[in-house]
């Protein structure tokens, strides 16, 4: 660039306010233009040898970066080259250019360290100050590291702007370099004591920045915060040090007791909602075991929750979130005004008041408070309708459907909430109705008649939100199709024109489910008996295969005759075999009222109205491109082809000399009804680990890529359910490793009492570690007690059994809880336990050898003990899953000696449950030293990469501060 | 401590954008264009908290403001107080307006530097130095005051 062009560059310069005004004042849509026109002037400019040229055009540059996103990468080193402008107009240009747009990849960023040094020492204290400005953004481990001595002088300047800057810098400084904390920390300490008010809040800003991440290592400060604590009245400086002790208190019940009365004395004296929000918070946090001051905090939060103030309520709100669950009452206390928020015009208060309402849910109120919400959801927008009803549904399944009592109420609710216009939970839905399904035996009559109610509408064919939800119900219904009251209109429904509406996996499900009803309408039609036998000879099937059976029963007494005239007579046969069933539990009757509809399918018209329904409707499916959908119609054909002919025989021959045996389908429909009537359980979701990996099979190997390829494939959902059907021969088969782990829960009566049980004892019911549950070995279901306190256990269950003796006044409710399968392990939610990775490890590292003195313990020695624990450790899960396996086939029971051997199974549940109490806490332990024994192999991975020894990893013990 | 702090008109257009942690031009941008979808979306006399998680990541929280045409937003995590923060944002409009004597949206646009360096005083690296508007105000003019002494042409900063 020639002088001359340069000199008419700075005299014709446009300075930055021209250049806002011309990008103000373009034309619509050529913003583009002008800048890219600015941007090929400021290119020009700015290699300018005039110092003021540069300055503006890099001025410009900063300005169209900032704001309107133009890339300045190009230009940081004439930043650089400004920043050595003794001109302070140009350096702060040239620091402001580099604060925004240096990164840390930068590569002229070293370029700085000099300039930067040179005006952290400057006697000029602007020129520090804008040293130091940069520096807190900018900041590299190398800047931090050839910068520290500068900054350690600036933390003692005499001038306290400067100071508090230097401060405030201090804490990127240590992020990036951690040895600068063995220089600086002392006089960061000091600053604690200055009189400066702005100081001191800047000191502890840093310090409670640090504190939060690696509380235990500031320990030693408590007395200096406690004494501002009590005597600062800043309130900026006072919520931080709440913030401080708020970690601390957590650490040391001592110091715990020492902060509460002034944080309480802050609460009742101060005017400043923020401080009094800021102390609520803290004591309801990390102080919830003084009641007295919760009760003050509780009472200031109701203070917030009626004040006019849309942000008190909303903080409010979210501080009754923070309410440990003993505390309830808190809650239970402000219902009114929380379920009144619920209609708030603001969403964030909204959706705080709905977060605490379903908090509030329990098993008495949870059809109350279901209804109130679905009230709201039909009256709200879309958005906060799908908010409110997948909280419904997260509440609702929350731990295995622990607070639904009435399954029937909570399964036509489900249905409810498909029709909802907004409702997009397709797919939670769809996964609660099967899951409900295949846990709850009792509410399978019900799920039936409601996704009945589904299908048979063709209106819902037609919004895709619900297709998952049909087909949920789809499988229902196939897979007890025994408790439809008419199987030939469900079939209809399943097999209707507009199902082509639906994606193809879905269809599939529905094809399958038709599959299932025709093999069930034929198994009746042709083998009566042989389906009550069948289902005799599957002990898993009592309940399922419980209408045939009543069925069976019914007709024992009766001739062969009368009841081939029953069959064809239809209605007047209820009676009867509601009158011969009537032994049979009160549950059946439903299912047994069912029989005599069946017989409407046993006609020769409704038979061939049947198969031509089907072949209509599946026949022109045989050409379908997919997959699923044309191997499931070829079946179901298959199938009809087989046996319509002898079903026609059958019905011609009429009664007498009817000798199905004879028929060729028979041994087929048999063989199809038995495995169609196979139970599904719920799948643990770690079944497939138990599979031991046979020896010598490398799993890993040449596959390993597959997993980025199929990594994001997603399987249809149905086929999971179908394809790997176990044959009912090999049912007892070890070989069917996916086979759920079932556990039985305890009967109904029993689990009532463990209701009223909970009830009363509330106080052991608080929300448990989930990942105590893990390993043991299988816990009597609907019954948190083994997630909770551990210790009090033995204690519990004595009063347990001493309750189940003594049979007290029976509960509320109405109706006894049904049984819920729950699995081993797979109903653990898997709470990740993964502990956020600490920027500041090594910070608070070099803080706690400053603070506490180096008495590390090498890190090695807990690595190795923890490796063989570990060990240990798996070996033991081995065991427990073989037990598992054991239980499991002593759980097929009758009905009947499943009821007479409670007593027993209590007793047997006593002191099993004690023996795993002692294995918990054992591996309680295990898994607590084991974490500790992570973080410490963490911290020696760190330690060798960066060459820092000593990071003292083993918390010393606390000496006792304040006391 | 405070991660960001933006204003911006109620069209959008940012006026004021500082990030404390380093983040891509591409990332402000997407950050400042989801943020104002929320904002857009939001009642008047609505409470001025925004659940920032899904925009900023876990811990973010966001504050914001709306002063005639502009939205001043402050994103900050769980080591600061929320009503605090409302407060400062106050601070930093007081020192605006005293320093522009009735400050509108055009001061700002036009004030470019000025602004950087009032919002310096107030906070620094993410945390808060000053909470007094006419400590900052003060600040700033001892700042200025040198450079015009010095100067002969100041470019832009009046």
């Amino acid at each position: 660039m020639s002088g001359g062009s340069s000199l008419m560059d700075s005299i014709f310069q446009r300075s930055l306010e021209d250049l806002i005004k011309s990008v103000r004042l373009h034309l619509p849509g050529g913003e583009p233009t002008v800048i890219s026109k600015a941007l090929e002037e400021i290119r020009r400019e700015i290699r300018s040898t005039d110092l003021t040229t540069k300055a503006e055009a890099l001025q410009k540059l900063t300005y169209l970066h900032s704001l309107h996103h133009a890339d300045m990468s190009w230009a940081a080193f004439h930043a650089v080259e400004l920043s050595s402008s003794a001109f302070l107009p140009h350096k702060r240009a040239a620091y402001l250019a580099a604060s925004i747009s240096f990164r840390p990849s930068t590569d002229v960023l070293l370029l700085l360290t000099n300039q930067l040094r040179k005006d952290l020492n400057s006697t000029n204290h602007l020129e520090g100050s804008l040293a130091l400005e940069c520096l807190s953004v900018i900041c590299t481990p190398d800047l931090a590291r050839d910068l520290t001595p500068d900054l350690f002088t600036m933390l003692g300047s005499s001038k306290n702007l400067v100071r508090k800057k230097a401060i405030a810098t201090s804490l990127r400084v240590f992020s990036q370099y951690s040895d600068a904390v063995r220089v600086c920390f002392k006089r960061l300490v000091e600053n604690l004591e200055s009189g400066d008010v702005q100081t001191v809040s800047a000191t502890v800003g840093v310090f409670c920045e640090l504190a939060l991440k690696e509380p235990r290592a500031y320990m030693p400060l408590a007395p200096e915060f406690y004494r501002i604590l009590v005597d600062s009245r800043n309130n900026w400086v006072l919520i931080k040090v709440l913030k401080v002790f708020a970690k601390l208190a957590a650490l040391e019940p001592r110091l715990a007791k020492k902060v509460v009365e002034p944080i309480c004395e802050h609460m009742r004296r101060s005017g400043a909602k923020s401080l009094v929000f800021e102390c609520i918070r803290t004591i309801l946090s990390s102080l919830s075991e003084y009641e007295s001051a919760v009760k003050l905090a509780v009472a200031k939060v109701r203070e917030f929750l009626v004040d006019d103030d849309q942000n008190l309520r909303y903080l409010g709100l979210q501080a009754l979130s923070l309410v440990d669950l003993k505390h309830l009452w808190a809650v239970l206390e402000n219902k009114e005004v929380v379920i009144r928020s619920l209609s708030d015009a603001d969403p964030n208060i909204k959706l705080e008041a709905l977060q605490l309402v379903m908090a509030m849910v329990s098993e008495d109120n949870v059809t109350e408070i279901c209804r109130v919400l679905i009230t709201y959801a039909l009256k709200a927008d879309p958005e906060f309708c799908n908010e409110i009803l997948g909280f419904i549904l997260s509440a609702c399944s929350r731990n295995v459907y622990e607070v639904i009592i009435d399954f029937d109420w909570y399964v036509s609710l489900l249905g409810e909430i498909s029709r909802i216009p907004h409702c997009k939970k397709g797919e939670e839905i769809e996964n609660q109705l099967t899951d409900i399904g295949m846990r709850v035996e009792d509410v399978r009559p019900e799920l039936v008649h409601v996704g009945r109610n589904l299908l048979i509408d063709p209106a819902l064919l037609g919004n895709p939100f619900i297709h998952r939800i049909l087909c949920g119900a789809a499988w229902v219904s196939g897979e007890y199709v025994q408790f439809s009251t008419n199987p030939l209109e469900l079939m209809e429904a399943l097999l209707q024109p507009r199902t082509n509406l639906l994606p193809p996996s879905i269809r599939a499900v529905y094809i399958q489910s038709a599959f299932k009803v025709l093999t069930f309408c034929l198994n009746v039609a042709f083998l009566p008996n042989e389906a009550a036998y069948s289902s005799s000879s599957c002990p898993i099937n009592e309940y399922s295969a419980s209408p045939s059976f009543a069925g069976h029963e019914s007709l024992t007494d009766c001739e062969q005759d009368e009841f081939l005239n029953l069959r064809v007579l239809s209605q007047s046969v209820k009676a009867p075999s509601v009158k011969n069933g009537g032994d049979t539990a009160v549950n059946h009757v439903k299912t047994s009222a069912s029989l005599p509809l069946r017989n409407d399918i046993l006609t020769q018209k409704s038979a061939d109205k049947m198969f031509t329904l089907v072949k209509t409707a599946l026949a022109p499916l045989v050409g379908s491109h997919e997959v699923e959908i044309h191997e499931r119609v070829c079946n179901i054909l298959g199938l009809l082809e087989l046996t319509q002919n002898e079903m026609t025989g059958c019905f011609s021959r009429e009664k007498g000399n009817f000798e199905t045996e004879e028929l060729k389908a028979y041994e087929t429909i048999k063989m199809m009804r038995n495995a169609f009537s196979e139970e599904i359980g719920p799948v643990a979701v770690s079944a497939r680990d138990r599979v031991p990996i046979p020896e010598g099979l490398v799993l890993e190997e040449n596959l390993h890529n597959l997993e980025t390829i199929c990594g994001d494939v997603q399987f249809p959902i149905s086929s999971s359910f179908f394809l790997g059907r176990p044959h009912s021969g090999e049912r007892d088969g070890v070989s069917f490793f996916n086979r759920p782990i079932i556990e039985v829960s305890e009967s109904s009566n029993e689990s009532t009492l463990l209701t009223e049980h909970r009830k009363r004892h509330g106080l052991y019911y608080l929300p448990s570690d989930k990942k105590e549950v893990v390993s043991c070995e299988y816990p009597p279901p609907n019954d948190p007690k083994v997630q909770d306190d551990i210790t009090d256990d033995a204690e519990d269950l004595v009063k347990l059994t001493e309750q189940s003796l003594v049979r007290k006044k029976k509960p509320s409710q109405a109706k006894p809880r049904p049984v819920v399968l729950k699995l081993d392990e797979g109903d653990e939610i898997s709470v990740a336990a993964e502990k956020p990775e600490s920027k500041d490890d090594m910070v608070s590292g070099a803080v706690r050898e400053l603070l506490f003195g180096s008495d590390a313990i090498p890190p090695s020695t807990q690595i190795n003990s923890s490796d063989k624990l570990s060990s240990k450790r798996s070996g033991k899960v081995s065991e427990v899953n073989e037990n598992v396996g054991n239980v499991r086939k002593s759980e097929h029971r009758t009905p009947s000696s499943r009821k007479s051997k409670h007593h027993c199974h209590g007793k047997e549940r006593e002191s099993r449950s004690s023996e795993k109490n002692i294995e918990l806490r054992e591996e309680n332990g295990q898994s607590n030293k084991q974490k500790s024994g992570h973080r410490h192999g963490r911290h020696k991975a760190r330690q060798r990469a960066d060459g820092i020894a000593n990071v003292v990893s083993q918390t010393p013990v606390i000496p006792d501060f304040l006391l | 401590m405070i991660r960001a702090v933006i204003v911006m008109n109620d069209k959008g257009k940012p006026r004021l954008v500082k990030f404390y942690e380093f983040q891509p031009v591409e990332k402000q941008q997407e950050l400042i264009r989801s943020i104002y979808g929320v904002l857009c979306s939001r009642a008047e006399k609505v409470s001025n908290f925004i659940r920032a998680d899904s925009i900023l990541g876990p811990d973010a929280r966001l504050v914001y403001k709306t002063y005639a045409t502009l939205y001043f937003v402050f994103i900050f995590d769980t080591s600061e107080n929320e009503l605090a923060i409302l407060d400062l944002m106050q601070v930093f409009v007081e020192a605006l307006d005293k320093c522009f004597s009735n400050v509108c949206e055009l001061d700002i646009v036009f004030n470019f530097n000025k602004v950087h360096s009032i919002l310096d005083e107030i906070i620094l690296g993410g945390q808060v130095i000053e909470t007094s508007s006419s400590e900052v105000v003060k600040a700033v003019e001892e700042a200025y005051r040198c450079s015009s002494s010095n100067s002969s042409f100041t470019p832009v900063v009046n």
